[in-house]
C-alpha cells in the first residue's frame, strides 16, 4: 500500500530525485568571511571581489520586503550554505572529465552533456548547485566569435566584458534579493553575441539544486551586440526535500542596436508536497535593457513549480524604437503561491510593449499578476497593451490581478485588460460528450488556454511545457 | 510624526469645547480615536493606499479647525445625530477604517454628524442635497462626518455638493458611513466644484444588505488636491452597487480615487466607471480593486478606468486590481490611457468644426459615459452643463474669486 502511494506522489514531480555525488559544501551561514570565501574559491579577481563586499554590506542593511501578495516561510539565511560545489573531484587539474553520476543525473532529466547525443541546434550549460558542470558546443559557437560559458570561467577569460556590464541592468542596489545575488552569486552563463551575428542553435542552461541544505545564486547576462540575434532557454528542477530551499537568481540582458534576443523559461522546482511542505523559495531579478534603436526582447516563461515564485523580467525600453515582449503562463496547485508579471520602462521614442499573462490556479493555491507599465515623458508615441487573464479550478484557491500604470506622456497609449473565470460548464461538457473524461478535458481547456503562450517559445520546450502543464494540474479536478 | 502633533494638540486644548458642543455617541469614540491617530500617524506614501496622495503634506499646514456644530432646522429625514429617532450606536463609527488615520482625526476632531434616517418603505419625495459651502477668512480645516440609513425597502437619492466662496486655503475631511438596509436603493451623488486651494479628503464607507442597491457617483469638476476613498461591503446575497466618476482637472490638480469593492456573500453584482481628463501639470490617480471572498460564488464584476492625457506634464496612475478567492466568478477589469482619436478629429475638421471645437465635443462624449448613468434627469443636464462650461475653462471664473480672473 505504501508504495502505491509513494508512487502516486512521486508521479506528479518525476525529477525529484537525487544525486549521490561527491560534494562540496561550505558551513551555513553568510558574513563577509563567506562572501571572500567564495570569491576565493572561484579565484576571482579584486575588482569582483569588491563588487559582493559592496553588495553583502548593502543587503545586511537592508530588510527582507514583504509586499508580495504570499505567505512566505520565514528565511534563515545563516542556516544555508551558499558554496556547494558537486564537482570537485574533476575540476582539480586540467581535466575537463565529468563525474559519470553527474552525467547520468543530467541524462536523467533530459539534458544529454555529450555533443554528439545532444538535441541538433541547442548548446547547453548545465549548472549543478554552485558550480557550471559542462557548457556543449562551446568550441563550435567560439568560431563565431559567440561567447557562451559559464560566468566563472567568463571571469577569468573575459574579465573586461564582464566587467563592462556586470550589475549594469540589474545593480545591487536594485532590491533585497538581487543584493544578496550580487554578494554570494556562485554560477550560471555568459553569453556575448558579436555585432551581426544570427546565433545558429539554441543557448540553454539547465539548472538544477542537488545538495541538501543550500540555496541556488546563479547570475545568467547575456549580451547581444548590433544586429545580433540570439535564443536562450532556461530550465530548472530540484529534488524532493521538505525543507524550503532558496533560489536567488539575477539574469540581466543587454540588447543593442537592432539586436534580437528571446528568452524562454521553463520553471520547475520542486513545488512541495501535497501539503505544501517543502519546494524551492523562486525569488528571482531579471531584466533586459533595450539600449539599442530598434532592438527586440522577449521573454516567455512557463511557471510550473516552486513553492513560492516572486518573479518579474523587465524591460528597459531606451532605445528608439525598441520593442519588448512577455509571455506568461503561471500554473499554481496544492499550496504553491506565485507573484509574477513584469515591468515595462518605456523612455525611447516609439517604444511598444506586449503583455500576455495568464494564471491558472488550482487546489489552495494563490496565483498573482503583478505588473508596471510606465511612460517617461521622453517617450513619445509609447504603446502597451496589456492582457492578463485568471482561470480558477477549484473554490479554494485564488487569482489576483495587481497592474500599475504610471503615464506621463500625452502620446502614449497604454491599455490593459483582464478577466478572471473558471472553465466553462459548457466547453466541459461538449468535450464529454464526445467521450473525453473530465481530467483530459480539462488538460485540453488549459492546454488551449495558454496556447498564446506555448506558441511563442521554441518547439522542444513548448511539448515540455505542454506535458508539465497537463501534470502540474494532475487530481486538481473533482 | 510632528504633523501627527499638531492636531493632537489641537484635541487636547480643545477637548472639553468638543465634548460640550457633541453628543455621547460621538463623545464615546474619540478617546480611542484620538489613541489610534497617535499611534498610526499619518500614512506615507509606502503606504500602499496612499500611494499617489502625500497625507503628510496637505495636512501640514496650519488651519484654523472649524468646531460648529449644526442647527436644528433640518429638512425632514435629516437630523442632527443627538437627536436621532433611531438607536445610531449599532451604525456610528462602525464601518469606517479605524486603520486609517485620517479616518481616526474626523473621529476625533468632527463636532456633529448629519444623520439621514429612511424609515421602512418609504422615499422622500425630493432627492436631499446637502450643500457645502466653504467660507472663512482664515485658512480653514472642516471635518465632516455623514450617516446614512436605508432601512429595509427605503429609497434615497442624496446629492453633495463642495463649493467654496472665498480663496482661502480648505482642508476638508469628510467620512461618510451609509447603510443600505434589504431591498433598499440609494443613489449618491457628490460634486466637488471648489478652487485650487482646496484640499478634500474624503472616507466613503457602504454597507449593503440582501438585495440593496446602490449607486455613487463622484463628480471632481475644479479642485485643489482631492483624495476619495470608497469602500463597499456587499453584505446580503443579491446586492448590486455601481460606483462611478469622472474628473476634470488641469493647473496644479491632483485627483485620487481609491476604490475597493468586497463581494463577501454569493450572486452579487459591481460596476465601476472612471474616467479622466488630466490637462496642464495635473495629477490623475485612480486604484480600485475588488475583493472576492471565498465562497462568493456567481459573483459578477467589471471596472473600467479609462483616461485622456493632453499634455506631457500632465501624469496618469492607473491600477485596477483583483484579489479572488472564489471560482464561479466572472470578473474583468480594463484601463487604458491615451489620447483623443486622430480619425474622430479629422472627421469633423472635414465638416469644418474648428479643431479646439472637436476637442472639445470629443472631451464632453467622453464624460457624458459617467454622466449618463445618472437617473436623475434634472441633475444629468445640470451636469452637461457644468461639465460643458469647464470644459471651456469657464466654470473656474465664479464671481468674486480672483483666483479664478
Amino acid at each position: 500500500m505504501e508504495d502505491i502511494t509513494r508512487d502516486i506522489v512521486n508521479k506528479d514531480y518525476e525529477y525529484g530525485f537525487t544525486t549521490d555525488v561527491e560534494t562540496e559544501v561550505i558551513d551555513k551561514g553568510l558574513s563577509e568571511d563567506v562572501v571572500r570565501l567564495i570569491s576565493e574559491k572561484k579565484g576571482e579577481p579584486e575588482w569582483l571581489l569588491e563588487f559582493r563586499l559592496q553588495a553583502y554590506r548593502y543587503w545586511a542593511g537592508q530588510k527582507q520586503p514583504e509586499w508580495g501578495h504570499l505567505d512566505m516561510p520565514e528565511i534563515n539565511y545563516q542556516d544555508i550554505s551558499y558554496y556547494a560545489d558537486p564537482t570537485k573531484s574533476a575540476m582539480s587539474g586540467d581535466s575537463k572529465e565529468i563525474d559519470p553520476e553527474l552525467m547520468k543525473t543530467f541524462d536523467k532529466l533530459g539534458i544529454p552533456l555529450e555533443e554528439r547525443m545532444a538535441l541538433a541546434g541547442t548548446a547547453v550549460d548545465a549548472v549543478m548547485d554552485s558550480v557550471s558542470v559542462k557548457t556543449t558546443f562551446s568550441a563550435k559557437l567560439k568560431e563565431m566569435g559567440i561567447i557562451f560559458m559559464s560566468i566563472s570561467e567568463a571571469v577569468r577569460e573575459h574579465p573586461d566584458l564582464v566587467r563592462e556590464y556586470l550589475g549594469s541592468v540589474v545593480p545591487y542596489r536594485d532590491n533585497y534579493f538581487a543584493a544578496l545575488n550580487s554578494a554570494v552569486f556562485s554560477d550560471g552563463s555568459f553569453v556575448y553575441i558579436p555585432k551581426g551575428v544570427r546565433c545558429p542553435m539554441e543557448l540553454s542552461t539547465y539548472f538544477r539544486i542537488n545538495a541538501r541544505g543550500t540555496g541556488q545564486f546563479e547570475r545568467t547576462l547575456i549580451v547581444c551586440d548590433d544586429d545580433a540575434y540570439v535564443s536562450y532557454l532556461e530550465g530548472c528542477t530540484a529534488p524532493m526535500r521538505d525543507e524550503n530551499q532558496l533560489h536567488a537568481a539575477i539574469v540581466e540582458i543587454v540588447v543593442k542596436e537592432n539586436a534580437e534576443v528571446k528568452y524562454s523559461t521553463v520553471q520547475n522546482w520542486y513545488p512541495g508536497d501535497k501539503n505544501g511542505k517543502g519546494g524551492v523559495l523562486n525569488l528571482v531579478t531579471k531584466r533586459g535593457h533595450l539600449r539599442g534603436a530598434n532592438s527586440r526582447l522577449s521573454w516567455t516563461q512557463v511557471e510550473t513549480g516552486s513553492a513560492v515564485t516572486w518573479k518579474y523580467p523587465s524591460c528597459v525600453l531606451s532605445g528608439d524604437n525598441s520593442q519588448a515582449e512577455f509571455y506568461s503562463v503561471a500554473v499554481t496547485n496544492n499550496f504553491q503561491q506565485a507573484d509574477t508579471g513584469t515591468k515595462m520602462i518605456h523612455i525611447g521614442r516609439n517604444t511598444k510593449s506586449t503583455i500576455i499573462s495568464k494564471g491558472i490556479s488550482a487546489g489552495r493555491s494563490q496565483n498573482s499578476y503583478r505588473g508596471l507599465v510606465k511612460v517617461a515623458p521622453s517617450a513619445q508615441g509609447a504603446r502597451n497593451y496589456s492582457s492578463c487573464d485568471s482561470l480558477l479550478l477549484g473554490s479554494k484557491c485564488g487569482a489576483h490581478t495587481f497592474p500599475y500604470m504610471d503615464v506621463r506622456n500625452s502620446s502614449a497609449i497604454v491599455e490593459h485588460e483582464a478577466t478572471t473565470s473558471k472553465i466553462s460548464e459548457e466547453q466541459l461538457f461538449y468535450c464529454q460528450q464526445r467521450g473525453i473524461n473530465t481530467e483530459d478535458a480539462v488538460s485540453l481547456i488549459v492546454n488551449g488556454y495558454a496556447k498564446d503562450v506555448i506558441n511563442k517559445l521554441p518547439m522542444e520546450f513548448a511539448v515540455e511545457a505542454q506535458k508539465l502543464l497537463g501534470v502540474s494540474l494532475e487530481g486538481s479536478i473533482g | 510624526m510632528s504633523g501627527t502633533k499638531q492636531y493632537t494638540d489641537f484635541y487636547d486644548n480643545v477637548r472639553d469645547t468638543l465634548f460640550a458642543r457633541s453628543c455621547d455617541v460621538m463623545n464615546a469614540q474619540r478617546q480611542a480615536a484620538l489613541d489610534r491617530f497617535r499611534w498610526l500617524g499619518f500614512p506615507d506614501r509606502k503606504s500602499e493606499r496612499y500611494k499617489y496622495t502625500d497625507v503628510g503634506l496637505d495636512f501640514e499646514p496650519d488651519y484654523g479647525i472649524a468646531l460648529t456644530a449644526l442647527t436644528d432646522e433640518l429638512p425632514s429625514h435629516c437630523y442632527r445625530i443627538g437627536s436621532a429617532p433611531v438607536d445610531v450606536t449599532p451604525y456610528y463609527n462602525t464601518i469606517a477604517d479605524h486603520n486609517d488615520a485620517v479616518v481616526c482625526l474626523n473621529t476625533m476632531l468632527s463636532v456633529d454628524t448629519l444623520l439621514v434616517h429612511i424609515p421602512r418603505n418609504t422615499r422622500p419625495q425630493h432627492p436631499i442635497q446637502i450643500s457645502n459651502i466653504l467660507k472663512g477668512t482664515n485658512d480653514t480645516m472642516v471635518n465632516r462626518r455623514l450617516l446614512i440609513i436605508l432601512d429595509e425597502g427605503a429609497q434615497a437619492d442624496i446629492i453633495i455638493t463642495d463649493r467654496a466662496v472665498n480663496d482661502s486655503r480648505f482642508l476638508t475631511n469628510q467620512v461618510i458611513e451609509a447603510f443600505a438596509g434589504e431591498n433598499s436603493n440609494l443613489n449618491i451623488y457628490e460634486i466637488e466644484e471648489t478652487h485650487l486651494l482646496c484640499t478634500r479628503y474624503s472616507n466613503i464607507y457602504i454597507h449593503q444588505d440582501r438585495n440593496a442597491s446602490v449607486r455613487h457617483t463622484s463628480l471632481s469638476l475644479f479642485n485643489g488636491h482631492t483624495r476619495n476613498t470608497c469602500t463597499v461591503r456587499l453584505a446580503g446575497e443579491g446586492a448590486e452597487v455601481s460606483l462611478n466618476g469622472c474628473v476634470i482637472a488641469d493647473k496644479m490638480q491632483h485627483v485620487d480615487n481609491n476604490t475597493r469593492i468586497e463581494h463577501l456573500v454569493p450572486h452579487c453584482t459591481s460596476n465601476e466607471l472612471y474616467k479622466y481628463i488630466l490637462d496642464d501639470s495635473a495629477v490623475g490617480a485612480f486604484a480600485g480593486i475588488v475583493y472576492v471572498s471565498e465562497g462568493a460564488q456567481k459573483t459578477s464584476s467589471s471596472m473600467t478606468n479609462a483616461n485622456l492625457c493632453a499634455t506631457d506634464s500632465a501624469r496618469m496612475y492607473t491600477q485596477p486590481m483583483l484579489e479572488i478567492y472564489a471560482d464561479d466568478v466572472k470578473c474583468s477589469h480594463g484601463s487604458t490611457v491615451g489620447q483623443l482619436g486622430d480619425d474622430a478629429l479629422f472627421y469633423m475638421m472635414q465638416r469644418g468644426i474648428g479643431i479646439d471645437e472637436a476637442r472639445l465635443l470629443l472631451k464632453s462624449a467622453f464624460i457624458t459615459e459617467v454622466i449618463e448613468t445618472i437617473p436623475l434627469q434634472p441633475l444629468r443636464d445640470r451636469l452637461h452643463f457644468q461639465v460643458d462650461k469647464r470644459l471651456r475653462g469657464e466654470l473656474s471664473k465664479c464671481e468674486g474669486c480672483k483666483l479664478c480672473k
